[in-house]
């Protein structure tokens, strides 16, 4: 295609597009407005379900399915960059060096922040249904809250405490666990990913019905997802070298 | 609240302006956790803290953690072919 008729399709495409965005800008309500279509139909639907938190309600119960599309969409992205980033033919893999020398007080924030992280992402999971956070904010504190052993400076450690075979089996496990339940509901009451589940009282961690459940196996998936993700980067970085000098 | 809000939207301009000015790839890394940081300030300010946490875990830590990690592993391979 010549410059000119490129230039020509860019032009026709980018107008109808600058004529819509306009015309769609200004007809939305006013930013900061009290008036909102979609949270008066959203926090009654959410109350109703006795999800205190109503993004999570939206999340994981008014529109599950487009979660579960998200899902789908990180397991399929971490598994083509886990496949692109894989020790090809000339490449081997090493046992991981000592990385040297870390400060002590790095060191010590390190070992103390560990155990603090761990606990925050499990309480961001659990709580998914009735405060801020869920399976995924949690799934990522967690993830990243296992790295800062690398920070201490003690990756071996890293690569001891996080076998890559399990947590693939937690990403996938989890991603498959999202259609059991939404299938579960589909056999309950007819619906894919219907809130089957007995509601509890309003604003206890058992109130939610089947948001706790995927905010859970959302957790897990996304703790699976992201260390099996950082794990091929810190592989390419740290134990992969290629082959000619690995021999010498 | 009006006022807290033009601030932390103007701090999203600038901690973006900085990390497209911002010259050497593995600084860029600092910058962009830093743009993270002043986006989970202003998603704070308009009172979505689910949005927040992710931003804070994606966007300020995992996302330029990858980006460090890519320009050592490149850095790595130039030094080994120079080296050979």
């Amino acid at each position: 295609m010549s410059r000119t008729a490129r230039l020509l399709l860019f032009a026709a495409g980018a107008s109808v597009l600058a004529a819509t965005f306009v015309a769609g800008t200004f007809g939305m309500p006013e930013f900061g407005g009290s008036e909102h279509l979609y949270r008066d139909l959203a926090v009654p639907a959410a109350v109703a379900h006795h999800t205190a938190n109503v993004v999570s309600a939206v999340n994981f119960d008014q529109r599950a399915i487009d979660t579960f599309g998200e899902e789908t969409i990180l397991i399929a992205s971490t598994l083509g960059a886990v496949t692109l980033l894989r020790p090809s033919r000339e490449e081997t893999v090493r046992r991981p060096p000592d990385l040297g020398h870390t400060l002590e007080s790095t060191r010590l924030v390190g070992y103390l922040l560990l155990p603090l992280m761990l606990m925050l992402g499990a309480d961001v999971v659990l709580h998914g249904g009735i405060t801020p956070g869920g399976g995924f904010q949690g799934g990522v504190i967690l993830a990243t809250g296992l790295h800062i052993l690398y920070v201490t400076g003690s990756y071996p450690t890293l690569d001891r405490l996080r076998p890559t075979g399990p947590f693939r089996a937690a990403e996938a496990l989890g991603g498959a666990a999202f259609g059991i339940v939404g299938a579960a509901g589909l056999v309950g009451t007819g619906a894919f990913l219907d809130n089957f589940l007995p509601f509890g009282s309003f604003g206890q961690i058992l109130s939610t019905g089947t948001v706790q459940v995927l905010n859970i196996v959302v957790g897990v998936e996304v703790v699976g997802s992201i260390v099996v993700l950082l794990g091929a980067f810190f592989e390419q970085e740290i134990s992969v070298r290629k082959r000619s000098e690995a021999s010498r | 609240m009006t006022a807290l809000l033009v601030l932390s939207l103007v701090l999203v301009a600038v901690a973006a302006t900085g990390v497209v000015l911002t010259e050497r790839p593995e600084r860029q890394a600092v910058t962009l956790s830093a743009f993270g940081l002043t986006l989970v300030l202003l998603l704070m300010m308009l009172q979505a803290p689910d949005v927040a946490l992710s931003e804070l875990g994606i966007g300020a830590a995992v996302v330029p953690l990858m980006v460090m990690l890519t320009i050592r592993t490149i850095h790595k391979d130039h030094h080994d072919r120079d080296g050979s």
